[in-house]
């Protein structure tokens, strides 16, 4: 490393919420021409302080230097102004706005659309960038929004870039791609931050990590001196076993069957296409695909939550088609849907853990009093065995981290002993321990005898975690595949659109 | 025929209040605001707009006072729901309840003052008369429906119509969509969220404003009436319009004389002869009913219908907090 300025320096930055403290004193520096990987478990502070970067939150103590300058950034703007470009991990796009609309909002050109078209374009060519500026953001796929959010940055001179988890909802053909263009941006003398949980990631694309703890900033390290084990450990603190067990279990075939299912999405297109497959007990199926290929219909109608056009839902011989949802509860069917807001769907934000609780229990309860003392006892005891970071079984879930919130979903599912288990994204942003945690409470169950049906993103996960993996891409089946055989490549053209036609059908 | 054109007159002038109206909510709502107090604004501004005409019979006056004083009203509704992010839907009806009830009080203190129902002078009201171009006016039937109204006709219409401008070619119309659509991605890109969030609500309803004057100087004719009912729950009609005009000023214009057509029929319904007898002769209350039903009517189909590119703003009704975990 050279003595010379740095692009970014930050010294001793202080964000607190409430009681938590998000950042504490953290030191963080990025060069030109450099890729920084920042890596750290939920809940270490990584996304606040690209927030305290990016102007939306005002640090309480410490000091920002970029270029050497000492610098204030107190809104979006002033951050712009510094050249400093976020891609945030929700994307800030306006949904029925064009992408050209999207990248011209709020700059200082006037709306010369001819000049600014070419200017996009002069820059897309530069780093290879294909994007279509009259396409509306609601019609894009995830891939081409967030190109649309690099563009916006670009266009706006950013010489710093800041990605937040950029890879979590991209194939692995898309990452790659990303990858080019931001190997291109480095060469372009820019700086870039990227913030992922996926270590194999940071090994390949970064030139250095930075690892923060409990908001303090504890190591940086040169990647070419790094390996997995080495992140982990400084990430965690301990050492920690990086593989995810995959038990053997006896299975009984046909413990789920699905039978031609079709069904129509919000929007009115047909959001799952004739879908075939079935579940063993003590299996665990993964299905894979990009975000928004029919996932949450899926669990949605086998949670009985969502109309059926056609096809049959047979759990253990029985049709379950038409089905309330407390009746489909009731026959052991269970399900932790983990949307990309994590609080969407399942907890009510503004209860604490225990009212929770309550939530799935209530109707057991005798009388018309609420029984809080069982519902605390397991909020308690689920804090304890999933490790859940909060002050106390009354904080609301909303003031939680949302890797935390995760693990009171699912503990709280899981807690069900149900004997189909749908799970979707359950390690959506979560840091390793945790994700482990979870991964381990899953194969408890699929050891107990259920059934699992996890829907994952992270395709390592779902190679090392599943028995077999059903692949959806727009509402229809790919394939079902032996997770044991198949390779991480043929999973993402399936997931592009390929098919393939055998594997399909179970043994039994 | 000619029962035609003056019903196609009365109903331009009874939907000019209501395009006022709507044209204010408008700009309100594309920001992200949903303002439930336009009855109470239009209250305010037709209180305010009298009271200046009758004291110093001066138009100009009395609109930038009207406007001026619903300004107020909305910038208080402004002030409670972004800075200190109260529930809209309330402080929009408290608005209401506050405007009905404000410029009642002060109607009753205007009518004891005068000694009688207060009456703008009739010099006042000749400066607000029909404008007669010259040929123009008097050209059979067109020239009555189109080229023969007060000068506030045309103001609506041009202030509908420079707003939809503003919107569909304009930096600051893209600003306040994207603002009304997604306020995170707005700041996200440096925009101004709460400057532009303040501007359009207090504008948009120091233009309700205007149109609770229109309705207290120009449809009553220049007549206070104490404890009489100058507004009339059109501020009600012009919240529905917005939707029914899906949230584009420039349909505001059409919706508007659609619903002041409605206001109106009682008042001519019995004139046309073409209609069979039962339905002329039904009672008037089935008739002044008719604008409330047909707003219900747009409500539910609005709920009902859901695109996926639906035109309204998607955060409305939504307080922004830009630390919000």
């Amino acid at each position: 490393m050279s003595d010379t300025q740095y692009a970014i320096e930050l010294r001793g930055i202080t964000k607190i919420f409430g009681e938590i403290i998000a950042n504490d004193k953290v030191d963080l520096t990025v060069n030109n021409g450099e890729i920084l990987a920042l890596l750290g478990e939920n809940g270490s502070g990584k996304t606040t302080l690209m927030n305290i970067l990016s102007g939306i939150y005002h640090p309480d103590a410490g000091t920002i230097k970029i270029n050497g300058k000492e610098v204030v950034i107190n809104s979006p703007k002033d951050s712009f102004a510094l050249k400093i470009g976020m891609i945030h991990q929700h994307f800030k796009l306006v949904e029925v706005m064009t992408a050209f609309e999207n990248i011209l909002l709020g700059t200082n050109n006037k709306l010369n659309r001819k000049k600014a078209a070419e200017e996009i374009k002069t820059l897309c060519d530069k780093f290879s960038l294909k994007i279509d500026l009259k396409k509306r953001v609601c019609n894009m796929s995830v891939s081409e929004k967030q190109t649309v959010e690099i563009v916006k940055v670009l266009y706006r001179g950013a010489n710093i870039l800041i990605l937040d988890e950029p890879t979590a909802v991209l194939t692995p053909q898309e990452t790659q791609n990303l990858f080019e263009i931001l190997r291109a941006m480095k060469k372009d003398g820019k700086a870039v931050i990227i913030i992922t949980h996926k270590l194999n990631e940071v090994l390949e694309i970064s030139d250095r990590v930075m690892i923060l703890r409990k908001g303090k900033s504890i190591d940086s390290i040169e990647t070419a001196k790094a390996n997995a084990k080495i992140l982990t450990e400084a990430m965690v603190g301990q050492a920690i076993d990086l593989e995810i067990e995959r038990p053997e279990t006896e299975k009984e075939p046909h413990a789920l069957d699905v039978r031609h299912l079709s069904v129509k999405g919000a929007d009115g297109r047909m959001a799952l296409k004739d879908v075939t497959f079935d579940i063993s007990s003590g299996e665990i199926l993964g299905v894979a695909g990009v975000a928004g290929s029919g996932q949450k219909e899926l669990c949605e109608t086998i949670a009985g939550l969502h109309k059926v056009e056609k096809g049959a839902i047979l759990f253990k011989k029985e049709n379950i088609v038409g089905k309330t949802p407390s009746e489909i509860i009731k026959a052991g069917i269970s399900m932790s849907f983990i949307p990309e807001d994590r609080l969407g769907m399942g907890l009510v934000a503004s209860m604490d853990i225990t009212h929770n609780m309550l939530l799935k229990s209530y109707k057991n309860s005798k009388g018309i009093f609420l029984d809080r003392k069982e519902a605390k006892k397991l909020a308690e005891d689920l804090v304890e065995k999933l490790s859940i970071k909060t002050p106390n079984v009354s904080t609301p879930v909303r003031l939680l981290s949302g890797g935390n919130v995760q693990k009171v979903l699912i503990g709280r599912e899981i807690e069900s002993n149900p004997q189909l288990l749908i799970t979707a994204y359950p390690e959506r942003g979560l840091d390793i321990n945790s994700s482990y945690t979870i991964y381990n409470l899953i194969n408890k169950q699929k050891q107990n005898g259920s059934s699992v049906l996890f829907i994952g993103e992270d395709l390592d996960v779902l190679l090392e975690l599943c028995d077999r993996i059903l692949v959806l891409c727009h509402g229809e089946v790919m394939g079902v595949v032996n997770a044991r055989e198949v390779t991480k490549e043929d999973l993402g053209f399936m997931m592009a659109g390929q098919k393939i036609s055998d594997g399909g059908e179970n043994n039994g | 025929m000619a029962n035609f054109i003056n019903f196609f007159y009365a109903a331009i002038l009874s939907g000019t209040p209501l395009l006022f109206g709507t044209t204010g909510e408008i700009l309100c709502e594309k920001a992200g605001g949903l303002n439930l107090g336009v009855e109470g604004m239009m209250w305010i501004g037709a209180f305010a707009g009298f009271y200046t005409a009758w004291k110093t019979e001066s138009v100009f006056l009395a609109f930038l006072v009207a406007f001026a004083s619903a300004a107020l009203g909305a910038l208080l509704y402004a002030f409670l729901t972004i800075t200190l992010k109260t529930n809209q839907n309330v402080t929009g009806l408290t608005l209401t309840t506050f405007g009905i009830g404000i410029s009642t009080v002060l109607g009753f203190a205007m009518t004891e003052n005068a000694g009688g129902n207060p009456q703008i002078s009739s010099e006042f009201m000749s400066k607000l008369a029909p404008i007669e171009i010259p040929f123009l006016s008097s050209i059979p039937y067109i020239g009555k429906m189109f080229l023969n109204y007060n000068p506030f006709v045309y103001i609506a219409i041009v202030i509908a119509i420079v707003i939809a401008l503003i919107f569909k070619f304009s930096k600051t119309g893209l600003a306040i969509r994207a603002i009304g659509e997604n306020p995170s991605a707005a700041d996200a890109a440096g925009i101004n969220v709460t400057l532009h969030k303040y501007l359009c609500t207090i504008i948009g309803g120091g233009i309700c404003g205007i149109g609770g004057a229109y309705m207290s100087i120009i449809t009553l004719n220049g007549t206070w009436q104490s404890g009489g009912g100058v507004v009339g729950g059109y501020g009600w009609i012009a919240v529905a319009l917005v939707i029914f005009a899906s949230w584009s000023s420039a349909k505001a214009i059409i919706g508007s004389f659609i619903f002041g057509a409605f206001t109106c029929l009682q008042y001519y319904i019995g004139q046309f002869s073409f209609l069979p007898a039962f339905i002329r002769e039904m009672p008037v209350s089935i008739y002044q009913m008719l604008p409330f039903l047909l707003t219900t009517i747009v409500l539910i189909i609005s709920s009902v219908n859901s695109k996926k590119i639906s035109s309204e703003p998607h955060s409305l009704g939504l307080n922004y907090f830009r630390e919000d975990r």
